[in-house]
C-alpha cells in the first residue's frame, strides 16, 4: 500500500461511499418505520378500516398483516441488491486503487 | 375431542429420542473440530450464508413464538396476527443499521465492537453486564416455558423437564461449542419449518386449500370479530413502545449478534440476514393459519381446557389432523426448539463471561488459547447451572413479560452503545458506560412500575408508569445518556482510532 490511511479517509470517493451507504440505509429504515408503525397506528386510530371485508370474511387487516411481512422482506432484499450491485464494486475499486497507486 | 396430550406416547418418545440422538451425534462430530477459540465461539468463521440464515432463524423462532402465537391467534383471532408481524420487523433494521459493521469490527462478541477504540476494562464490564442481563431475562422465560410445555406435552415432572433441558443443551455447548450449536439450530429450524408447513397444508386441505374458506369457517363459529383488531392494540403509544422493543431489541440480542462472526465476511453476513428474514417471515405468515385452523377445527373451549394460555392449540390441531404420530412429531419439534434456543443463549452468556470479562478484564487480553477455552467451558457450566436454577426457582410464576423485558433491555442498553460506537467519532468511554447503565436501569425500573408488574403481579391499584413496555422512553434515554456523557468528556485517542474503525467498517480492511 503506497497511499496512507489518511489519504483514503480524506478522498472524496470514500466520503461519498460512506454518505451513500447511510443515505440508503436510513431511507430503507424510514420506509420500514412507515410500513410497520403506520400499520400499528392505523390499527389503534382506525380499527374500522381494518375490519372492512374484502372478499367473503377476509378483512383488510389480514391483507395488511401479510403486506407488512412481505414488505419487510422486500426492503431487506432491496438492500442486498443495492449492496451487491453498487456498494461492493465501489469498495473493490477503492481497494485496488489503494494497492496500485 | 379425546387427546393423548400430557402422556408420553410411543411416537412422541421415538421422535424425541431421534432428535436428541441426532443432535448429540452432531455434537460428537463438532467436538472433534473444536480446537481454537475461533472454533468454540465462531465455528471457525466457516458457516455459509444459507447455514447461518437457518441458524439465525433457529435462534430466533422460540417455542413461545411457535406455540404462543398459534395459541394467541386461536383464542384471540386477528390480534395474534398483529403480534406476529412485530416479531419480524427487527430483521430489516438489523440489516440496514448494524449487520455489516458488526461483522467487520468484532471477533466474538458485540462488546468487541463497542470496545474497538474505547478503554477496554470499563467497556467490557458494562457491555457484559448489559448482555448478561438481557440473556438472563431471556433464558429465565425460556426455562420456565420449557418446564411448563414439556409437562403439558409429555407429562414429565416440571423439575425433571428443566433439568433435562439444562443437561442436554450443556452437552451441545460444552463439547461442540459454536459448531455444534449452529448445527443444532439448523436441524431445529428445518424441523420447525417443515412441521409447521405440514400442519398448514393439513389445515388448508380441510378448506379446499383456500384461506378465505378457513376465515369464513372461523367467522361463522366465533363471529366476524375474530378477523378484526380486538383489544391488543388500543393505545397507540403503548403499541409503538412494544414495537420499538421488538424491532430494536433484536439489534441488541447477544446470541443473535454473535452469529455474525461465524460467517467469513460482511457480504456473507448480509446474505445470511436475507435468508433469515425469508425463513422467519414465512414462519410468521403461516403460523396464523395454524392458529385459525385450531379454532375452527378443534374449538376454543377445548384449547382453553387443556391450557388456558392457548399454548396447546398447534399440538391439538396436529393430533386432530395427523393422529398421535403427528402429535408426537410436533411435540418433539417443540422440544428441539426449546433446547436449541437455550443452547444459543448459554453460548452467548458464556462468551460474555469468558471472552469479555476473563480474557479482557482479568487478563487484559493476554491469555493462552488453551486457557481461554478452559474458562469458556467453565463459564458455560456456570451459565447452564444458573439457567436451571432460575427455571426451578420461578416455577409456576407468570414470566411471559420477561421476554418483553429482555427485548427492552437489549434495545435500551446494548443497541444505543453499539450504534453510537459505529457511527460517531466523538463517542467516549464514559458515554458508552452511561448509555448502557442508563438504558438497562431505566428499562428494568420502568417495567417494575408498569401495569405488567406493578398492577398485574403486585396487585397495586394503579401503575406508576403507564406503559406496558418501557422502550419508547428507555431507548431514547440510552442514546441521550451516551451523547451527553460523550460531549462532557474527551477521548482524543479514540477519536484518532476512529480512522482505523472507519476503514474496517466500510472497506473491511483488517477485519477478521
Amino acid at each position: 500500500m503506497h497511499k496512507s490511511v489518511r489519504d483514503i479517509l480524506d478522498s472524496a470517493e470514500f466520503k461519498h461511499l460512506v454518505t451513500t451507504r447511510w443515505r440508503v440505509s436510513l431511507t430503507l429504515t424510514g420506509l420500514l418505520f412507515v410500513l410497520y408503525y403506520g400499520y400499528i397506528i392505523l390499527i389503534a386510530s382506525n380499527p374500522h378500516l381494518l375490519s372492512r371485508r374484502v372478499a367473503g370474511s377476509t378483512t383488510v387487516g389480514i391483507y395488511l398483516a401479510v403486506a407488512v411481512i412481505a414488505g419487510a422482506w422486500a426492503l431487506t432484499a432491496l438492500y442486498v441488491v443495492w449492496a451487491n450491485k453498487r456498494y461492493d464494486p465501489e469498495v473493490a475499486r477503492l481497494l485496488t486503487k489503494v494497492r496500485t497507486d | 375431542m379425546q387427546t393423548t396430550l400430557g402422556s408420553p406416547t410411543l411416537s412422541a418418545v421415538v421422535w424425541f429420542l431421534i432428535i436428541v440422538l441426532l443432535t448429540l451425534a452432531v455434537t460428537y462430530w463438532a467436538a472433534r473440530r473444536t480446537r481454537s477459540t475461533r472454533d468454540f465461539y465462531a465455528a471457525g468463521r466457516s458457516v455459509s450464508p444459507l447455514q447461518n440464515g437457518l441458524a439465525l432463524a433457529g435462534d430466533y423462532m422460540s417455542a413461545a413464538s411457535f406455540l404462543g402465537i398459534a395459541g394467541l391467534v386461536a383464542l384471540r383471532g386477528y390480534d395474534g396476527m398483529i403480534y406476529a408481524t412485530g416479531w419480524l420487523v427487527g430483521w430489516p433494521a438489523l440489516m440496514f443499521l448494524i449487520a455489516e459493521p458488526l461483522r467487520n469490527l468484532g471477533t466474538f462478541t458485540f462488546a468487541d465492537v463497542v470496545a474497538f477504540r474505547l478503554r477496554q476494562v470499563p467497556i467490557r464490564i458494562a457491555a457484559a453486564f448489559g448482555g448478561i442481563l438481557t440473556l438472563l431475562f431471556y433464558v429465565l422465560a425460556q426455562m420456565v416455558g420449557a418446564g411448563n410445555l414439556i409437562t403439558l406435552l409429555f407429562g414429565l415432572r416440571y423439575e425433571w423437564a428443566v433439568f433435562f433441558v439444562g443437561a442436554v443443551m450443556l452437552a451441545y455447548v460444552l463439547f461442540g461449542g459454536m459448531i455444534a450449536t449452529t448445527w443444532v439450530q439448523i436441524i431445529k429450524a428445518i424441523l420447525l419449518l417443515f412441521g409447521v408447513t405440514l400442519l398448514t397444508v393439513l389445515v388448508l386441505r380441510q378448506f379446499h386449500y383456500s384461506p378465505g374458506e378457513l376465515y369464513s369457517a372461523v367467522a361463522s363459529r366465533y363471529g366476524q370479530a375474530a378477523l378484526e383488531p380486538g383489544g391488543l392494540v388500543t393505545d397507540p403509544v403503548d403499541a409503538v413502545s412494544l414495537g420499538i422493543a421488538l424491532m430494536f431489541g433484536l439489534l441488541g440480542l447477544p446470541h443473535i449478534l454473535m452469529r455474525f462472526y461465524t460467517v467469513p465476511d460482511a457480504r456473507a453476513a448480509r446474505t445470511s440476514v436475507l435468508y433469515a428474514t425469508g425463513f422467519i417471515g414465512y414462519f410468521y405468515l403461516i403460523i396464523p393459519i395454524v392458529g385459525f385452523g385450531a379454532s375452527a377445527l378443534v374449538g376454543r373451549d377445548v384449547i382453553r381446557k387443556v391450557d388456558s394460555g392457548g399454548n396447546m392449540a398447534a399440538p391439538l390441531v396436529a393430533e386432530l389432523l395427523g393422529g398421535t404420530p403427528f402429535l408426537g412429531f410436533i411435540a418433539a419439534v417443540a422440544f428441539a426448539t426449546i433446547l436449541a434456543v437455550v443452547a444459543g443463549l448459554t453460548l452467548a452468556g458464556a462468551s460474555a463471561l469468558s471472552h469479555d470479562i476473563f480474557t479482557h478484564v482479568i487478563r487484559k487480553g493476554h491469555a493462552s488459547e488453551k486457557e481461554q477455552i478452559r474458562v469458556a467451558r467453565l463459564a458455560t457450566i456456570a451459565f447452564g447451572i444458573v439457567a436451571v436454577l432460575l427455571g426451578i426457582l420461578f416455577k409456576g410464576q407468570n414470566v411471559a413479560f420477561m421476554v418483553g423485558l429482555a427485548f427492552a433491555v437489549a434495545a435500551s442498553a446494548n443497541f444505543p452503545a453499539l450504534l453510537l460506537s459505529i457511527v460517531w467519532r466523538r463517542f467516549t468511554t464514559a458515554g458508552a458506560v452511561c448509555s448502557i447503565v442508563t438504558g438497562a436501569a431505566l428499562s428494568v425500573v420502568l417495567i417494575l412500575l408498569s401495569p405488567t408488574i406493578w398492577v398485574d403481579l403486585l396487585h397495586n391499584a394503579a401503575p406508576v408508569f403507564p406503559l406496558r413496555n418501557p422502550a419508547i422512553i428507555s431507548m431514547p434515554a440510552g442514546f441521550l445518556a451516551g451523547i451527553v456523557a460523550s460531549l462532557l468528556t474527551r477521548d482524543p485517542e479514540a477519536e484518532v482510532r476512529f480512522n482505523d474503525e472507519m476503514l474496517r467498517t466500510y472497506l473491511g480492511i483488517g477485519a477478521e
